[in-house]
């Protein structure tokens, strides 16, 4: 028997910008890549979510502040309440902070320029559902883009996140700010992922890298497992 | 009812936009030893009497005007 293709959405919010690259690199590792309209009030039958980059509803106010509202971000929390899994990308991280499925929120670059380019991220942990392909320890290449992306939380939440083993990705070299140069979080049950850079735009060697596959190809797999769990 | 709603960002959360603003008032020759830059929301709220209409604004700014990690509010009712 064919091994199943599992399902993964992809949420499209007016605004969103990588959505396409997300679903052309999932069905490219070998999902069913889903489109989610943010509108959607219930998610199809889906194994996995991302939310991609971009600018959701503008960015108004604060990054993700307005999206977290939006219909399909409630289903997705649902979602994500009920084990699945999710990940966040760039703004789709944004959102999952200001949403509180991930923890800290992201601020302004320290430097007020956007940054644009490939930048070395460490792994801090490969004992999850999208870092399976990675082992701990080692540093992959992964573009980001972005004006609002040095994440923040206060000393004690980052204490507690390290205790917990919560921080999943930080930059090697200074990128934008964070705390601790840290590039990626997820939540304590490790269901839910957020990180600035973009793995759907390095999963192709033509593309500078096909680190970013590492990431994705972990979650298609985990996704698997889930349908196959099922069967 | 008018009402106006101060985002700051609070103390010790660093706020690169208020530190270019400082910086460029300097270079305009005033004696600026800080800058703190937030956002002011105007708002004309549906609310019988004052205090109705800050409890609503408190709600929203609790909701969505700020993020109470990063930034602090303060409400205004004209009445």
């Amino acid at each position: 028997m064919a091994s199943p293709q599992p399902r993964v959405g992809v949420v499209t919010y007016p605004g969103s910008q990588d959505d396409r690259d997300a679903l052309w690199a999932l069905a490219a590792l070998d999902a069913e890549a889903v489109p989610v309209w943010h509108e959607e009030r219930e998610l199809p039958d889906l194994d996995a979510v991302v939310l991609p980059g971009g600018f959701s509803y503008g960015d108004y106010l604060r990054c993700g502040a307005i999206a977290r509202f939006s219909p399909a971000t409630t289903a997705v929390c649902e979602f994500a309440e009920a084990g699945g899994l999710v990940l966040g990308i760039c703004n789709g991280f944004q959102i999952l902070c200001e949403a509180g499925l991930l923890p800290g929120v992201l601020l302004r670059n320290e430097s007020l320029r956007f940054v644009c380019r490939d930048v070395p991220l460490v792994v801090e942990r490969d004992d999850l559902p999208f870092t399976s392909r990675c082992a701990t320890g080692q540093t992959i290449v992964i573009p980001v883009k972005h004006g609002d992306g040095r994440w923040f939380a206060p000393p004690e939440l980052v204490r507690e996140l390290e205790a917990n083993r919560q921080v999943v990705f930080r930059y090697a070299e200074a990128c934008n700010g964070s705390v601790d140069d840290i590039a990626g979080v997820c939540n304590e049950r490790g269901n839910v992922l957020g990180l600035m850079p973009h793995p759907e735009h390095a999963v192709d060697p033509l593309l500078g890298s096909a680190d970013g596959a590492l990431i994705l190809a972990s979650l298609v797999e985990a996704a698997r497992k889930r349908v196959l769990a099922l069967i | 009812m008018k009402a106006t709603v101060l985002v700051r960002p609070k103390q010790g959360i660093l706020d690169p936009q208020g530190d270019a603003v400082e910086s460029a008032l300097g270079h305009l020759g005033f004696s600026v030893s800080e800058a703190r830059v937030g956002k002011v929301v105007d708002l004309e709220v549906d609310a019988s009497d004052a205090t109705e209409a800050r409890v609503q604004v408190e709600r929203m700014c609790e909701q969505l005007l700020a993020n109470p990690l990063i930034e602090s509010f303060e409400v205004e009712i004209h009445g």
